[in-house]
């Protein structure tokens, strides 16, 4: 009996390791939240969210069974200038004393090609949630030189800021989000 | 007269108070409007580089100020019981207080992030403390004092209203010219 727990967990432990986890590595800034808005139709003012985690599930063989969730810490926006930082925050925009996370969550990822696929979630900003849908690049994966093992992805969608109940004279402003990450497979 | 004497504020001392006055007043005014004005308002910038350029001009003001009372007789307070005068002479000490970490504060949010404060092009005030989440901490500590030195001051407005009308004596009247009529003869 004692065996066949044994076999079994090995077997589980086994299934597991093939259809990985990976944390996505945070610690060592090996990944970003950046956005980008159009200033005035003149130029682009680009920023970041320098807080969040996540972790994600990643397996060469099976990528469809691939499903990842990062939460972000919303105060953490950062677009390199304090004043218009902390407008940001003000429930003129994120209202992060109300909302001091955002979060997304996979429901599906559908390959589309050699290292691409289709990612779809529940993104939730500033209390709305909202089903999104975007292209998502497999950039890479192997070991590390510090005997780790890592993969990394890169993806990029935009959202209306008028959707997700930041209505005010910029709702109608397109903002891109580009998402870059690097997991480390536990 | 430009000095005090201890029963009369100087020219000086007089416009000093009227000039923080107003001043304040007007930064108050300005501060509640142009939090309201929106990105593609015509003075959506204009109001914020103003109120900065005239929160350092105060914060110059304020030290002028202070200087010139250490430099000067303090005016005895005319109220015949001792716990009122010592109570307004607090407040006084209170207005100072809160006009200069109000001035402290407002610097703090605007140099968060190592920016200078621009002075209408005159001069640039540098930044010094940069702390994380410090333009939020900063202006909420800024808001709180706001409206604390105007609850203040319409206290000290009353009081003064209250030497005036109530004692009737040369409370007010001192504070708008030096020659206000001495204690001996009547209003």
């Amino acid at each position: 009996m004692k065996k066949l727990l044994l076999a079994l967990s090995l077997s589980t432990t086994a299934l597991a390791a093939n259809a990985a986890d990976y944390v996505i590595d945070t610690q060592g800034g090996h990944a970003s939240i950046n956005f980008k808005v159009s200033h005035l139709g003149f130029s682009w003012l680009t920023g970041r969210f320098n807080d969040f985690e996540g972790d994600f599930v990643w397996d060469r063989e099976n990528p469809a069974a691939s499903s990842i969730q990062v939460q972000i810490d919303t105060a953490s926006i950062d677009s390199n200038h304090a004043e218009r930082d902390k407008h940001l925050r003000s429930d003129d925009f994120l209202d992060v004393e109300e909302h001091p996370r955002a979060s997304f969550t996979s429901t599906a990822y559908t390959p589309t090609g050699e290292g691409t696929g289709e990612l779809t979630g529940e993104f939730s900003l500033h209390g709305v949630t909202r089903t999104i849908s975007f292209p998502v690049e497999h950039v890479g994966e192997g070991e590390d030189p510090w005997g780790g093992y890592r993969a990394g992805f890169a993806g990029n969608t935009s959202i209306m800021l008028g959707d997700y109940g930041m209505a005010g004279p910029l709702g109608n402003l397109e903002v891109e989000l580009e998402l870059h990450v690097e997991g480390i497979r536990q | 007269m430009l000095k005090n004497t201890v029963h009369a504020y100087g020219w000086v001392a007089i416009a000093l108070h009227w000039l923080v006055a107003l001043t304040v007043y007007g930064m108050f005014a300005l501060g509640l409007y142009m939090v309201e004005l929106t990105y593609y308002d015509a003075w959506y910038r204009g109001s914020l580089e103003t109120h900065k350029a005239v929160g350092i001009l105060l914060a110059l003001l304020l030290l002028a100020r202070l200087a010139w009372r250490l430099v000067n007789p303090r005016p005895r307070g005319l109220s015949t019981t001792p716990w009122e005068n010592r109570l307004a002479h607090w407040m006084h000490w209170a207005l100072y207080g809160l006009l200069l970490a109000i001035v402290v504060s407002g610097y703090l949010i605007s140099t968060a992030d190592g920016r200078a404060i621009e002075v209408f092009g005159l001069f640039q005030v540098p930044a010094t403390l940069t702390a994380e989440h410090q333009e939020d901490v900063a202006g909420e500590v800024h808001e709180i004092l706001v409206w604390s030195l105007i609850i203040l001051s319409a206290l000290h407005a009353l009081a003064a209203l209250k030497h005036h009308v109530v004692n009737r004596d040369r409370t007010l009247r001192r504070m708008l010219r030096p020659n206000s009529g001495s204690a001996r003869r009547p209003n």
